[in-house]
């Protein structure tokens, strides 16, 4: 079982600092902008820091440390070779306005993976700029924005949402200017057809979709969805975070989609970084590509350029041409997973999230709630749990800390009461799925006392957030 | 298959299930749309992998077998080696946003410590964990502007990069906002104050300066810029270069209200533009308007110290459409170089580091200057970055160095057109006397001198 390290680390600005002299001042700066004092940054031996997030480091879970099954963030594990190859000098130490002949290399790596994603989604042109999926969406709504100007609809205001989008969704569409609307979910947990065309109008801009939904329930009404979709003059916009679920099983281009976003952090296998980088490339029908941001990836004979030239273009979203070295990972893992790879993904992490769900709808504790069938992701319901035995979904999140073994999503989406959000990925053995089953049945019969006081084996027991939001202690000067 | 370890125990696993082939799981998508295979080729081994990527890369030329000089904001820094050991640390690198904080003790700190060294830097009081790169944050500061005072006018300096133009007018396409461009001294190539005074109204949301500004130059007036944005009760967004900080006053000290820079430069490498850090720093007053992740500093229930995320219903998560930003997924790991970085180097490197960019970059001007080709343009001091004109057409220029597998500076006519012939140079401290002798002869050879 996994134990976290647990070290009383002193701040930074707290460890033994070297005494010397710093003297800021330089005759070249004009006198009224000279800094007085250097900045109050501790000076460290390399060991000393080294040390200190070494140290931090083990108070931290990653992927490596075991089982992190976050509804909808797809955490798998990121093989070695992708951080290898992306941290090779000839990718990391290029400059973004060298002349092209200089850089084929990576104008090649992006070009090929445009295509390679192209294929995936059935969409027909990309954009790998965005640097997250937030700010893919980001770039979709302003695409769906370019769209109906150009077609003289600037009234389109409006963007539906179903209850169980991700937050990112309608906060991306108000980003952009649109009105909001979300639509409750029918009692399948899928979208609501008749509710849906009560609400499309011609003010309608986009329906903003996850397929399969975040339930882990696959939207199967997609094709009549898309129909109502487009017959209102809408557009159809693809959420891709729950894309591993079918990659070489169905595309969301041949579903009627117009617009998708991906991300390479999740479905691609690279890393999350703790929450960033990531990358959130936006794939669109032809009739949608004149809107991507510039410069556009193009092939030329057996030449790679930058392409300016696109007097439509939404623009730029963004400084130069995208994250790149996570562009250069997802590559990696596509060349090493291949199309055959890829459909195993989408199957095997079908197989151990119904696997596991299978397991956990026989407890008397745990409540499957709507439709049976899940994919890639389930979600269950403490709410049964909490009835017999008081016990929440967060303690119960908490409690798995006390077994090693990292939380699911909680709380999300919405519409299920003490929810339970359960994505365990491809790359789990069956072992460690029973014994993460075995945990949340175990926790369930436990001692309640025990679990709502949960965890007892961190670095840190429960934390008070209620007081960090009260009482704000942001920088080190607030202490 | 690779990194699937239940493939060789599907069909047992199935039979567990009561399933007797995978494809009933996948029975709730319609017939029409199901796909039998993706047009790709099969996967490959790792060490196929790599010599195929081993072949493409070579057709790139990195620092510094190809030598460039352009400035423009991205550059060649040198990276301490415990920087990257750090980051591979897969405890930091494979783990998620830290919404257990519980398990995400050490990424917590490391963020406190974060926004504590850029708020010492900047001289504000607060700092987020990260937005996605300087030009963001720049959309993500007007939006808070807007937000913070209710104004649509928003005035910045006709001399800021024309790609971070067009990323700022996309961050308040929604708002109905109205940009308004301020002039540059045409001798000086600082913001021209009398434009200022004549642009900025009651209605005018925030004025954003860069110091030193997109021409590498040391806007020094920024007190008297202050008093004329807050007599109107505007905001004032400075964009900052980080490596100056060490030795140029914070903004704090001269009133900025939003501060926000380009990370990339500590820590993080160029990457072909790649993923940077977006630095963005407020007041504290307007911390509820802030975007982006906040860590503070609290308790657990035994009284011992610890950190968690705070002010998240500011975050999409919560408040959905009525989020500050739809901002999720973030920088946090080159904010961690970022902070890995400054740590090693101490006040004592920052400030040693900066020096040596403005030696280096007086050393480069020198020298071009010298040559019979170029002449500066403005009559202002410049941090590491500045413009010169030339008698010669820049595009040829640079078109025959790249024969050599050099770049002078950055022509910037297509940006400013009355700056024909006019280059912007940029320069590190990871050039040396040889790489300036090396673009000098260059240049004259180009020349037939």
């Amino acid at each position: 079982m996994y134990r976290f390290a647990s070290f009383d680390e002193p701040i930074l600005n707290r460890l033994p600092q070297k005494r010397v002299e710093v003297n800021p001042e330089i005759e070249w700066i004009p006198e009224k902008l000279r800094r007085k004092a250097p900045p109050n940054i501790p000076n460290l031996e390399e060991q000393q820091v080294v040390r200190h997030f070494f140290r931090l480091s083990q108070m931290n879970y990653g992927i490596e440390n075991g089982m992190y099954p976050l509804g909808s963030c797809t955490m798998k594990y990121n093989p070695k070779i992708c951080e290898d190859i992306a941290n090779w000098k000839a990718f990391t130490d290029i400059h973004p306005h060298q002349d092209e002949s200089t850089v084929q290399g990576t104008l090649q790596i992006l070009y090929e993976l445009e295509q390679m994603l192209k294929e995936i989604t059935g969409m027909h042109a990309f954009s790998l700029q965005p640097a997250a999926g937030a700010h893919g969406e980001f770039l979709g709504m302003l695409i769906v924005r370019a769209y109906h100007e150009s077609m003289g609809n600037e009234e389109r205001r409006e963007v539906i949402v179903p209850d169980t989008a991700h937050g990112t969704n309608p906060a991306s569409a108000r980003m952009a200017g649109f009105d909001v609307i979300e639509i409750p979910s029918n009692g399948e947990g899928t979208v609501d057809l008749e509710v849906l065309d009560k609400t499309l109008s011609d003010k309608t801009a986009a329906l903003m979709l996850t397929n399969p939904n975040t339930l882990g329930i696959f939207e199967s009404d997609i094709l009549e969805i898309a129909d109502m979709v487009h017959d209102a003059g809408a557009l159809l916009y693809y959420d891709g975070a729950n894309l591993n679920a079918i990659l070489g099983k169905a595309r969301p281009g041949d579903m009627g989609f117009d617009i998708v976003h991906l991300n390479l952090h999740k479905t691609f296998s690279a890393p999350h970084g703790g929450g960033g980088p990531g990358a959130g490339p936006v794939g669109v029908k032809e009739n949608l590509s004149k809107f991507l941001p510039v410069p556009r990836i193009k092939k030329e004979g057996d030449r790679y350029v930058l392409d300016y030239n696109c007097p439509h273009s939404v623009g730029k979203i963004r400084d130069f041409y995208g994250n790149i070295e996570v562009c250069i990972k997802a590559y990696v893992y596509l060349l090493l997973m291949g199309g055959n790879g890829l459909k195993e993904v989408a199957e095997i992490s079908v197989l151990n999230s119904n696997y596991m769900k299978e397991k956990l709808k026989k407890s008397e504790f745990y409540h499957l709630p709507y439709r049976d069938l899940r994919k890639h992701e389930f979600v269950v319901s403490c709410e049964p749990l909490r009835g017999k035995k008081g016990i929440r979904a967060i303690d119960v999140a908490k409690r798995l800390l006390d077994y090693g073994l990292h939380p699911p999503t909680i709380y999300f989406p919405l519409i299920v009461k003490e929810a339970l959000m359960i994505e365990p990925t491809e790359t789990e053995t069956k072992e460690d799925l029973d014994r993460y089953v075995e945990a949340l049945l175990s926790i369930a019969n436990e001692d309640p006392e025990v679990v709502k006081e949960a965890p007892s084996k961190t670095p840190n027991r429960r934390i008070d957030e209620a007081f960090a939001a009260k009482n704000l202690v942001l920088t080190w000067k607030d202490i | 298959m690779p990194f699937i370890p239940n493939s060789w125990i599907k069909d047992e696993m199935l039979k567990e299930m009561g399933l007797k082939s995978v494809d009933e799981l996948f029975s709730d998508i319609p017939e029409s749309i199901r796909i039998s295979d993706l047009n790709l080729p099969d996967g490959l081994p790792e060490d196929e992998v790599v010599k195929l990527i081993d072949g493409i890369s070579r057709k790139n030329k990195p620092f510094p077998e190809f030598l460039s000089f352009a400035g423009g904001g991205i550059k060649p820094h040198y990276i301490p080696s415990a920087v990257r050991h750090i980051l591979l640390r897969s405890e930091f690198y494979t783990s998620y946003t830290p919404y257990q904080p519980e398990a995400s003790q050490g990424f917590l700190q490391a963020m406190f410590e974060y926004q504590s060294v850029i708020a010492e830097l900047t001289g504000m009081e607060v700092a987020n964990c990260s937005l996605y790169d300087m030009s963001t944050s720049l959309g993500e500061a007007v939006r808070m502007s807007i937000r913070i005072n209710g104004r649509k006018r928003i005035l910045i300096p006709r001399n800021i990069s024309r790609e971070r133009k067009s990323v700022l007018k996309n961050y308040i396409a929604g708002l109905d906002a109205e940009i308004v461009e301020i002039e540059y001294d045409k001798k000086t190539g600082k913001m021209n104050l009398d434009d200022l005074v004549e642009k900025i109204d009651d209605e005018t949301s925030c004025v954003y300066i860069e110091n030193p500004n997109y021409f590498g130059i040391f806007e020094d007036d920024v007190e008297e810029i202050s008093e004329i944005v807050h007599s109107r009760n505007a905001l004032m967004i400075v964009g900052v270069d980080l490596l100056s900080l060490a030795i140029v006053k914070p903004p704090g000290e001269y009133g900025g209200d939003i501060v926000i820079s380009e990370g990339r430069t500590y820590g993080t490498p160029m990457n072909f533009g790649g993923s940077s850090l977006g630095i963005f720093a407020c007041k504290k007053r307007f911390i509820r308007n802030m975007p982006g992740r906040i860590i503070g500093m609290t308790h657990d229930i035994d009284g011992n110290r610890a950190f968690c995320m705070t002010l998240q219903t500011r975050e999409q998560h919560i408040r959905r459409q009525k989020a500050t930003s739809n901002i999720c997924t973030n920088e946090n790991l080159n904010a961690l170089a970022t902070l890995v970085y400054i740590s090693l180097l101490g006040s004592e490197g920052l400030v040693k580091l900066a020096k040596k960019n403005m030696e280096n970059a007086r050393k480069l001007y020198e020298s071009l200057v010298s040559l019979p080709w170029f002449k500066p343009v403005f009559s202002s001091s410049f941090f590491n970055e500045f413009v010169l004109t030339s008698t010669q057409d820049v595009f040829y220029m640079n078109r025959e160095l790249l024969k050599k597998d050099m770049m002078a500076g950055l022509p910037l006519e297509r940006e400013f057109p009355e700056l024909e012939k006019c280059m912007l140079f940029g320069i590190t401290e990871l050039y040396d006397e040889n790489d300036i002798a090396k673009l000098i002869s260059a240049i004259k050879e180009v020349y037939h001198v």
